[in-house]
């Protein structure tokens, strides 16, 4: 019979001071806000970083340019609508177009692990050239690493992006006001369940393809047409929630949205309900909001619609004063809610 | 533990325990075992959780809710203390 | 989706909500005793709709938290080893042991899946004939079906490398445990939908019958949540203590037959411990004698294993409806879901986790779910 053991309680605090990196500290959630500001901010702490946003907008020698950096370590590579290497240069674009910056050049620098097959890089680079392409960027620097087998999952790409900010506006957390509206500029969840629809064991017959799209051309039309933008976040890992959260946060304001307004398409709200999963957390690739004065709604909104990767904008709540720093939703019902960060990862669940 | 949501049957295959159905959720196609629910066909409505059809959806039964409600507005409507609190 | 969304129509929402205040002459306390009607209640504000009389308390309904810790230490201690494959529903992996949860097994390299069904962990077994996979079998009535097949399966099939590490629980006799304890002051209780989907309702008889409590077994969205309080009110009302059907679109009064009939013969009644409670006679499941070498616990060696609660941690009496999680000195300092010190923080359906993600607002101050201010 096997020995009897009684284990001493630790503190179960200590699973939050692990010592150990955990996936939920890339999970877009709580953990990785701790890991940012706990660590990283105060380590590399200057009032650009502080601002907290996708991208660094930079004054040098009279120019505005936006700076920016993601890495991609999506799995699975290739997913319905896309693969790691569209995802690497709209991602990045993405990052540019929310910081109000026309993207101009990227970095791309690869990771890749011995015995990765080459019919697999071709792919991606193939994709990355196709989606610059279509974005028109140029891809102008870059590099490439192998690690050991075994020390790499395939291949990791970060890519780095310079755009050029033609505009006076700052377009940041700071600027978002009271009285504000929250524009969404299409239906949510698509990347997240086509990623999560390819893991093991939770295939579906039906493709969802991931919404990944390059965003600039819908944030040039606000600029151009002289919209007086407050604030733009594309919606990435953690979904509509984090962005939110993150603005409302940083801005110390309140952000008001409504659910009945978010739009959400039946297949994608099919999944979530097998799965357990709340669209509001989902990560999307292709969808942004935009913050925008009252006045500037119509517009705004008009604007949006004729740009087919935004074609489905639709307002969907506004900013208000108090509490500070949080969201909230109105139910279906008629009842508010608190939207908060989640801990990690987003888990489907049974119960 | 009761994460079971109603989906409807678009096509069957397999028999007994094998028996197996592809049922849409919205739209959203997946696999689901029809081994606990023999009697159901395509066309039906069944409730699935973890994969498993653990019952069939009794079309009447689903609208009783809102007969109900419908009596309760009808009452109201008769006589306007009742939905008073 | 069709059976989903008309079951959220506000307005029908507010006429129930409605035909309740009107029918209340006095306060009730009743409970729910399944997690998935937790989130609901929680993320709808179902309670915001209801009369100050009626109170809901939440009863141990989420697995998840009723799994006992030294179950939990058993899982990662399996899940630790090189040659394993551990499967699990993604309620678990946050689910804190002694020290650790499954997310952290994984971190140091340990192989831990999220499968959607148990038949998919029979799947890996097939694809991975060097390995041994382990499945959690966490649930109450609903998922024994479903488990009991995964093994069922892999005994026809003759594998040798699948096991199971179960931690079944049953309703009724939590139901007794709550219902029978001297500080007892549920009087009405909305039984599980889903589980009755499997089991039927006609074990509930009996209980309404020695407590005097009505009992009605009711769905999962907004309006079979009101509907099923409604009844449930009704019942108190006028003095009634019947076994009721609100789900009746699911649930049959037999259940489904042919999964009782499969549960009863991979599965037997034993004791079970319930985390946070302690131990209720005959509560849970075991696989029966025919089936015992897919136990994982004999498997792998881990029967003997004994663990210990954190003293502040008051999990229990919070998931026997006894206190509030704002009662809890711990509750919103030392735990909260992003460092929780029991199982009703971590789960999405515990009731700590429920109420202080969704904690109200009242004009400008932050209330928590469940504490109805005046005005």
């Amino acid at each position: 019979m096997a020995e009897v053991k009684s284990f001493q309680l630790q503190c179960p605090t200590l699973l939050n001071d692990s010592e150990r990196v955990q996936l939920a500290h890339g999970g877009g959630g709580r953990r990785m806000h701790e890991l940012l500001e706990g660590l990283l901010l105060p380590s590399f702490k200057n009032d650009l970083l502080l601002e907290r946003h996708d991208g660094a907008t930079l004054n040098i020698a009279g120019a505005r340019l936006a700076f920016t950096t993601d890495s991609y370590v999506v799995k699975p590579l290739f997913f319905p609508g896309g693969d790691i290497g569209t995802l690497a240069v709209n991602g990045t674009v993405n990052d540019l177009a929310m910081c109000g910056a026309r993207p101009l050049y990227l970095s791309s620098a690869f990771i890749l692990e011995e015995g990765f097959p080459m019919e697999s890089l071709r792919r991606v680079v193939e994709s990355m050239r196709i989606t610059a392409a279509e974005a028109k960027v140029q891809l102008v620097t870059g590099d490439t690493k192998v690690v050991d087998k075994g020390k790499g999952d395939g291949i990791f790409v970060n890519t780095a992006g310079i755009g050029v900010v033609e505009h006076t506006l700052t377009i940041a957390p700071s600027s978002v006001r009271v009285g504000d509206v929250i524009l969404l500029s299409g239906d949510l969840g698509r990347h997240g369940i086509a990623i999560m629809a390819m893991r093991e064991g939770l295939s579906f017959e039906t493709t969802i393809e991931s919404d990944c799209a390059p965003l600039w051309e819908p944030v040039a039309a606000l600029l151009d047409a002289g919209i007086e933008i407050h604030c733009l976040r594309d919606l990435t890992r953690g979904g509509l929630s984090s962005g939110l959260i993150e603005i409302a946060e940083t801005a110390q304001v309140r952000i008001s949205i409504d659910e009945m307004l978010i739009p959400v398409r039946e297949d994608v709200a099919g999944a979530c309900e097998i799965l357990g999963l709340d669209p509001l957390y989902l990560a999307n690739e292709g969808r942004f909001i935009a913050i925008v004065p009252e006045h500037a709604t119509a517009s705004a909104l008009e604007i949006l619609n004729h740009h087919e990767v935004s074609s489905g904008t639709v307002r969907i709540g506004q900013v208000l004063e108090k509490p500070a720093g949080l969201v909230t939703m109105k139910s279906r019902l008629g009842t508010e809610r608190i939207l908060d960060m989640l801990s990690g990862e987003q888990l489907p669940r049974i119960c | 533990m009761c994460l079971a949501v109603p989906g409807k049957i678009l096509s069957v295959h397999g028999e007994d325990f094998a028996r197996m159905a592809r049922v849409s959720f919205g739209g959203i196609v997946k696999e689901v075992s029809l081994a606990y629910v023999p009697e159901a066909n395509e066309g039906e409505y069944v409730i699935v959780h973890v994969g498993f059809a653990i019952s069939v959806v009794d079309e009447d039964e689903a609208l009783r809710t809102f007969e109900i409600l419908k009596q309760m507005g009808e009452l109201a409507e008769l006589d306007p203390q009742a939905g008073e609190a | 989706m069709r059976y989903v969304e008309e079951y959220r129509d506000p307005v029908a929402a507010q006429q129930f909500a409605e035909a309740i205040k009107s029918t209340v002459t006095r306060p009730w306390k009743l409970m729910e005793i399944c997690g998935g009607q937790t989130h609901s209640i929680v993320k709808y504000g179902i309670d915001e709709l209801l009369p100050k009389e009626v109170e809901l308390v939440h009863g141990p309904g989420c697995p998840v938290c009723v799994t006992p810790l030294e179950l939990i230490d058993k899982a990662l201690q399996i899940a630790a080893q090189p040659n394993v494959i551990f499967c699990s529903f993604g309620d678990m992996l946050r689910v804190p042991g002694s020290g650790g949860d499954l997310f952290s097994v994984k971190a140091a390299g340990g192989d831990v899946r999220i499968v959607y069904s148990p038949t998919d962990a029979v799947q890996i077994a097939i694809q991975n004939p060097d390995k041994q996979v382990v499945f959690f079998a966490v649930g109450f009535e609903t998922t024994a079906p479903a488990n009991a097949m995964s093994v069922f399966l892999a005994k026809q099939m003759g594998l040798k490398n699948y096991s199971v590490l179960v931690s079944h629980v049953l309703v009724p006799p939590a139901m007794e445990v709550i219902l029978g304890s001297p500080d007892n002051h549920v009087q009405g209780f909305l039984a599980a939908g889903h589980v009755c989907t499997v089991m039927g309702y006609e074990e509930y008889e009996p209980i309404a019958k020695k407590y005097k409590v009505p009992i009605v077994v009711t769905g999962f969205e907004p309006l079979d949540l009101l509907q099923g309080i409604y009844m449930c009110v009704s019942q108190l009302e006028e003095g009634r203590y019947e076994v009721e059907n609100q789900y009746a679109r699911a649930v049959r009064k037999e259940g489904n037959v042919p999964a009782q009939q499969l549960v009863a013969k991979v599965f037997r009644v034993v004791h079970r411990k319930w985390r946070g409670i302690g131990e209720i006679a005959q509560s849970g499941l075991g696989l029966a004698p025919d089936f015992a070498e897919f136990d994982a616990e004999a498997r792998f060696g881990v029967s003997g294993y004994t663990a210990e609660e954190d003293s502040e941690c008051i999990s229990g009496l919070v998931m026997q409806g006894a206190k509030k999680p704002e009662d809890c000195t711990a509750y919103g300092k030392r735990c909260t879901p992003d460092h929780p010190l029991g199982a009703p923080m971590v789960s999405s359906e515990g009731a700590c986790a429920a109420y202080y993600r969704y904690r109200r607002l009242r004009s400008d101050e932050l209330v928590n779910v469940g504490s109805k201010s005046r005005g």
